[in-house]
């Protein structure tokens, strides 16, 4: 299947379909050339004859940049994320990852306690300026391999999350995110990558996207619609973005018109957007991978209940994986992860009882 | 037949079942019959091997991301990990799990941590247990020396030695991290040598001998049984495959890769066995063929054992 979800798409510039790994790779490089301040640091991304990372994105980097800039580090999540947020302390613009973002609840501390939480300590007197890159989404790699973890940043003031669901938007939003002078968790979709060869993930959507060459930065905050309509609202991210689109097709053909909002950063959070876009269509729904009970879903729910509630002309629901560790068989996956089938029920659910 | 005589026959038969198991595995996934990703252990049946032979029944193991060996090695019914890696119904996980999280504690295994270093705290409370519980048992705990860098080896390995607690930490030195040789994250030349850090003995032995290794354990075995702590013993071996399904390895020399596999634990143990006539040569088909006919079953059997059902999903969230 192929999507091509940047809005962007303009034939008089020059530009290039991409996949989701070529266009984190050029935000690295660029950001690299431009800044010396910009290092990386990771398990496995820099080894000669290895991966470039768990999912190729750093690819080529160390031979480009060196090894002193492309930092092979030991299997210590704490420290990467620690010796990150340090030497953003002192000047540097760190790029560390986790090979999945299951690992990320190792650094968590270093994370949650450190960097989001120093320049406040100090009342405003430093910075951290570093990015946490991390792979989530099920891929029947089972319970600890497959986790998607947004809320739990979310939650976190002083870290700010992106969620990019195409190269488009992965490449502007990664570079946005290196010059940001917070700590940004930077979420990526592992069936989104497109990675090829060994590399490809069975049941990856082979997504690519135009990309200009020239360069462009994309502000962290601001919602996309990526489908307009006019009978209901979905808001989605990552993965979810696709198959809300794929069901926004099969509604089409059924005379509903559904608005799609892809997120893109959950903090900062775009809410006029999605207001907006409520206070048009009158019905929301959610769609994310997260667990239903708090994920950042919920919190979309509370906003729009307080602000849009006089609006709406039904319950504002919400699709999401069960409250259940990611199972392993892919039976009980396909069950947990929400499916195009699962958005299109309960569209048709909400625009036929509250028509 | 002796006492010492059987327990070696077992051995060879334990570590040519986890070869078998991990070859069979390697084409079911190539034919794309299995789903999800698999970490293999060929080349390493000797510390399994070694290591849960010298285990009494109710001793426990835990182990990582690379538990197929370890698992059969313990005795954990080859079909049920079969029946798992096909995620039907009736594997050792209920098809929940997976080939990362396989295990059975009937059968003395916590079902695997695929969380590197992640074990071994788990290890060291299991063997708290035993110990306040007053159960005369221990613990193996199985990691990797990729593990020995992350937290949670140090704290738990600290908190082992301070209460001498009944465990034996097992590092299967297999030179990689996924793609990362061990002294480029290192500066210690043995990993042996971080047991200094923690006042417990540390010992560094080969690691393809499955002898050598089945000694060590029976006395880091018996000085943890009889109270007086933790040992941290480092099993020098090799992994012939890559580091997981998608891996061809490019990271290691040809020469390196070949050198070990002149050192292959069980080709090694089967020469010494004949040597010493515990082993006819007549004897090897007939043991090879049964365990082809055993893995054979175990694959028929899962593939047409029943499936989870979707809804399955939400059950064993909680303890009810
Ligand atoms: C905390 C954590 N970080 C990273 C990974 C990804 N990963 C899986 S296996 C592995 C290498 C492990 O090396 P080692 O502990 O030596 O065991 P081996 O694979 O050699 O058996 C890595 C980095 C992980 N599973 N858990």
């Amino acid at each position: 299947m192929s999507s091509r979800a940047s809005a962007v798409s303009n034939q008089e510039i020059p530009g290039r379909e991409v996949t989701m790994v070529d266009a984190l790779r050029a935000a690295l490089r660029e950001e690299m050339r431009r800044d010396k301040r910009v290092i990386l640091l990771g398990e496995d991304i820099g080894v000669e004859g290895g991966f470039g990372g768990a999912f190729t994105v750093t690819l080529g980097l160390s031979e480009e940049f060196g090894h002193h800039r492309v930092l092979d580090t030991p299997i210590s999540e704490a420290a990467i994320a620690g010796v990150a947020a340090g030497a953003a302390l002192a000047g540097l613009r760190p790029v560390a990852d986790v090979q999945y973002g299951d690992f990320l609840f190792l650094a968590m501390d270093q994370l949650a306690n450190n960097a989001a939480k120093l320049r406040y300590m100090s009342g405003g007197k430093l910075s951290v300026s570093m990015v946490f890159r991390a792979p989530v989404g099920a891929t029947t790699r089972g319970a600890q391999h497959g986790q998607s973890l947004e809320a739990f940043f979310m939650h976190v003031p002083g870290l700010k999350v992106a969620c990019p669901s195409n190269p488009y938007d992965g490449k502007g939003l990664l570079k946005t995110a290196i010059r940001d002078d917070n700590p940004v968790i930077f979420f990526e979709h592992k069936l989104l990558y497109g990675s090829k060869g060994a590399r490809k993930e069975k049941g990856g959507l082979q997504v690519v996207g135009w990309v200009p060459d020239e360069e462009y930065l994309i502000p962290f905050g601001e919602a996309k619609i990526v489908r307009p309509g006019r009978d209901i609202t979905l808001v989605a991210n990552l993965l979810m973005v696709h198959k809300s689109m794929q069901a926004a097709e099969i509604l089409a053909a059924e005379g509903v018109d559904a608005e799609v909002i892809d997120v893109r950063t959950l903090t900062p959070f775009d809410w006029e957007t999605v207001f907006q876009s409520v206070r048009k269509t009158t019905r929301l729904l959610i769609v994310e991978e997260d667990n239903l009970t708090g994920g950042w879903g919920a919190e979309v729910a509370a906003r729009v209940a307080d602000d849009c509630i006089g609006y709406l002309d039904g319950p504002i629901r919400r699709i999401a994986a069960p409250d259940t560790p990611v199972p392993f068989a892919p039976v009980m996956e396909n069950f947990y992860v929400p499916s195009v089938e699962k958005i299109v029920g309960a569209v048709r659910e909400l625009v036929k009882v509250h028509n | 037949m002796s006492e010492t005589k059987e327990r070696k026959l077992f051995m060879y038969h334990r570590m040519l079942m986890c070869r078998m198991f991990e070859e069979r595995v390697y084409y079911l996934f190539l034919e794309g019959r299995l789903p999800g990703t698999i970490h293999q252990s060929q080349g390493q049946e000797a510390s399994a091997v070694g290591v849960c032979s010298a285990l009494e029944d109710k001793d426990m193991i835990t182990s990582t991301h690379r538990p197929h060996s370890h698992a059969i090695a313990r005795g954990v019914s080859v079909r049920s990990l079969m029946a798992e890696l096909f995620a039907r119904e009736t594997g050792c996980c209920r098809g929940k799990g997976g080939s990362m999280h396989v295990g059975d504690m009937e059968a003395g295994m916590v079902p695997a941590i695929a969380i590197v270093g992640g074990g071994i705290p788990l290890a060291a409370g299991c063997a708290l247990a035993f110990r306040y519980l007053e159960q005369p048992n221990i613990v193996a705990c199985f990691f990797g020396e990729g593990a020995t860098n992350i937290g949670t080896f140090h704290e738990a390995v600290n908190m082992a030695a301070i209460w001498n607690l009944p465990v034996v930490f097992v590092c299967e030195n297999n030179k990689y991290a996924a793609s990362t040789a061990v002294e480029k994250v290192m500066r210690v030349k043995r990993v042996s040598e971080r047991a200094m850090a923690y006042g417990i003995p540390g010992e560094t032995l080969d690691g393809n001998d499955v002898e050598a290794v089945y000694q060590a354990m029976r006395k880091a075995g018996s000085r943890a049984r009889a109270g007086d702590g933790p040992t941290l013993l480092e099993l020098e071996t090799y992994r012939f495959a890559g580091h997981s399904r998608s891996d061809p390895g490019r990271y290691r020399e040809p020469e390196e890769v070949a050198a070990w596999k002149q050192r292959d634990p069980i080709a090694r143990y089967e020469a010494k066995l004949l040597a010493e006539r515990v082993l006819e040569p007549a004897e090897i088909t007939k043991i090879k063929t049964s365990i082809e006919r055993e893995l054979e079953a175990a694959v028929a059997q899962a593939e047409s054992d029943p499936s989870p059902k979707p809804e399955d999903c939400l059950s064993d969230v909680f303890a009810s």
